[in-house]
């Protein structure tokens, strides 16, 4: 398995900054930035990181079911984070979470039908200052209230 | 991000450069005092950037508070092995949004903390471990870092001086549990977030298990001015045993939240009312979570108190992460213990008992005094069962939940008994529950 060669330039990178030997270092900045490109951790994936790591799959997997953003299934082309910890919860955030349930159909870590949004109820993103806050994939959207959540939603819907 | 402006009320220090043009490119650095110190601190010995650390009553600015100085003295510096430097950049704490400022405006100040703290540690490689939400800031960052070796700020013999350095970014995948030291450490070397059995602490063993110094974002950024300036004008700034400055992240009911920085022993009061522009008109101070959720919760008439460590453990909470979360009387007090119980029970490792069944019958309880269900003897079981996690836990994720927990129940607890008294069946709910309860 071989990723784009931006990518495999950056993954060589990673893997000389750990001491020799300590290859397995690399392995949960891997998952995150090939997951990136493949979409989740799937089966060829684990396999493929395994091997660049040196580390069984079953090490892969361990992994995978620990941390919270790397993910074995697929989701949608856009995944959309609301965040309702106790920042983003006093201004707003739960009514935020509820409006996109109902506007998208769908609950916590579900994809819309047409696949273009997976939806996930977030804990604190960092944002607390500028909340409440949501994330679509890595961008953070700050004061979001739900009519600019519904013109977000409304634009994800078109990303093909 | 839509930073604030600065308030003529803050000691800018760490955020000074915030507001430049191109704050987090080198050249505005370097035109900006950027890397003076770390040419200071090469040609100091590894003791002396230590003493002047020391003298600078620097403490850790992760939640700990621990003395930086004595830190770094720790450090197994005659060991065979090679030395490391990690920087926790894993900031998750609820309420907290700091690192992130720092990062996104001024990468280059972090990168030469990081140097002096190799001169101090003769470390000679770091990572900065940056939370997996925060992709944006490991782009900034990997940004700065190829700058600086572009321009002979990193790699071999920097600037001449001998000294060589080599610093990437790693990337975490989405645990809080990261953020307490060795379960970063853990997650560094590719394996789940669980904390390790200290001693031995990372001075002694820590990443690949070698002596290593690890600290905060803002740990780190402190260091170039108390250096180019000297540990006796940082100590200054603070208080006694606590010097310098620290950014406040300031959030929930106020009509002004933003980042600010102030001096060790702040008055909080202030901090509220004029850096954040006090509460919104109609509303009164009901309660604040001084430095991130796990603090345990000051009630309105407690908050009358300067910002230092000693001043806060009198009030029986800490300083903590400097975030502030402010809440008006229309907060939901009941609510906001849930709220903030599923977060510890959702980053509960797992791998000791009390702190993964505490979080959890906690967070049960809980949704059943929210949802109006409670039985009498909940609120007393919701304090005993919080009681009980702290202390007993591997690392501070336990005493994190039961602090702030048990603040709010013994604090507010006439808002958990009107639940009580309110019985009604949730929507959706089973009334014969609520018979049996009731």
């Amino acid at each position: 398995m071989t990723f784009s060669p931006r990518l495999e330039t950056k993954l060589a990178r990673l893997l000389e900054s750990y001491p020799k030997g300590r290859e397995r270092a690399a392995l949960i900045p891997m998952l995150m930035y090939t997951q990136d490109e493949v979409g989740y951790i799937t089966k060829e994936l684990a396999q493929e990181v395994a091997k660049r790591c040196g580390v069984t799959t079953l090490q892969v997997d361990e992994v995978v079911g620990y941390y919270t953003m790397l993910r074995d299934r697929k989701m949608g082309r856009t995944h959309l984070q609301i965040c309702t910890n106790i920042s983003c919860l006093l201004v707003g955030g739960e009514e935020l979470w509820k409006h996109a349930c109902s506007k998208l159909g769908i609950g916590h870590n579900q994809v819309t039908a047409d696949g273009s949004i997976s939806l996930e109820e977030v804990e604190c993103i960092g944002a607390c200052s500028w909340a409440p806050a949501i994330q679509t994939n890595y961008d953070f959207h700050h004061h979001v209230t739900v009519e600019r959540l519904d013109k977000i939603i409304a634009d994800l819907r078109k990303v093909q | 991000m839509p930073y604030n402006d600065p308030h003529p009320a803050e000691t800018r220090i760490i955020s000074r450069r915030f507001h430049l043009a191109n704050p987090a490119s080198i050249e505005t650095f370097l035109a900006h005092e950027g890397y003076q110190a770390f040419l200071k601190a090469s040609k100091m010995t590894p003791d002396e950037v230590v003493n002047e650390v020391k003298k600078s009553n620097l403490r850790g600015r992760g939640g700990a508070g621990f003395p930086t100085g004595m830190k770094w003295g720790f450090l197994a510096r005659n060991s065979p092995k090679p030395k490391y430097i990690v920087v926790n950049a894993d900031e998750s704490e609820p309420g907290t949004c700091k690192d992130r400022v720092l990062i996104e405006f001024d990468p280059h100040r972090l990168i030469e903390g990081i140097l002096i703290a190799g001169i101090a540690g003769d470390a000679h490689r770091g990572w900065v471990y940056i939370r997996g939400e925060y992709r944006y800031l490991i782009d900034i960052m990997d940004k700065a870092i190829d700058e600086a070796y572009a321009r002979g700020w990193l790699g071999k013999n920097i600037q001449g001086t001998g000294f060589d350095f080599e610093l990437t970014t790693h990337s975490g995948a989405g645990a809080y549990e990261c953020g307490e030291e060795s379960a970063l450490l853990e997650s560094l070397e590719g394996k789940r977030g669980q904390p390790r059995i200290r001693p031995p602490f990372p001075a002694v063993s820590g990443a690949f298990q070698c002596p290593t110094i690890l600290n905060n974002v803002e740990t780190f950024c402190a260091v170039p001015d108390i250096i180019l300036q000297g540990g006796d004008w940082y100590a200054s700034l603070g208080v006694p045993k606590a010097g310098g400055t620290r950014l406040l992240c300031i959030s929930g009911h106020v009509q002004k939240p933003g980042v600010y920085e102030v001096p060790i022993g702040f008055p909080m009061m202030k901090a509220i009312n004029e850096l954040a522009g006090g509460l919104f008109p109609g509303r009164k101070l009901k309660a604040v979570i001084p430095g991130g959720s796990s603090c345990p919760v000051l009630a309105a008439h407690e908050c009358d108190l300067p910002m230092d460590y000693d001043s806060m453990a009198k009030a029986g909470t800490m300083l903590g992460s400097g975030g502030m979360v402010i809440m008006d009387d229309s907060t939901d007090m009941v609510k906001a213990a849930l709220r903030i119980i599923k977060f510890y029970q959702h980053e509960s490792c797992g791998w000791c008992i009390p702190c993964r069944e505490g979080t959890l019958w906690l967070k049960k309880i809980l949704t059943r005094l929210d949802d109006g269900i409670g039985v009498d003897s909940d609120i007393d079981l919701v304090g005993e069962l919080a009681e009980n996690m702290l202390g007993r836990t591997f690392c501070p994720l336990g005493d994190a939940a039961a602090l702030p927990t048990i603040s709010i129940v013994k604090k507010f607890r006439s808002e958990f008994e009107a639940r009580l008294a309110h019985v009604q069946v949730p929507k959706g709910g089973n009334e014969s529950l609520v018979r049996i309860h009731a």
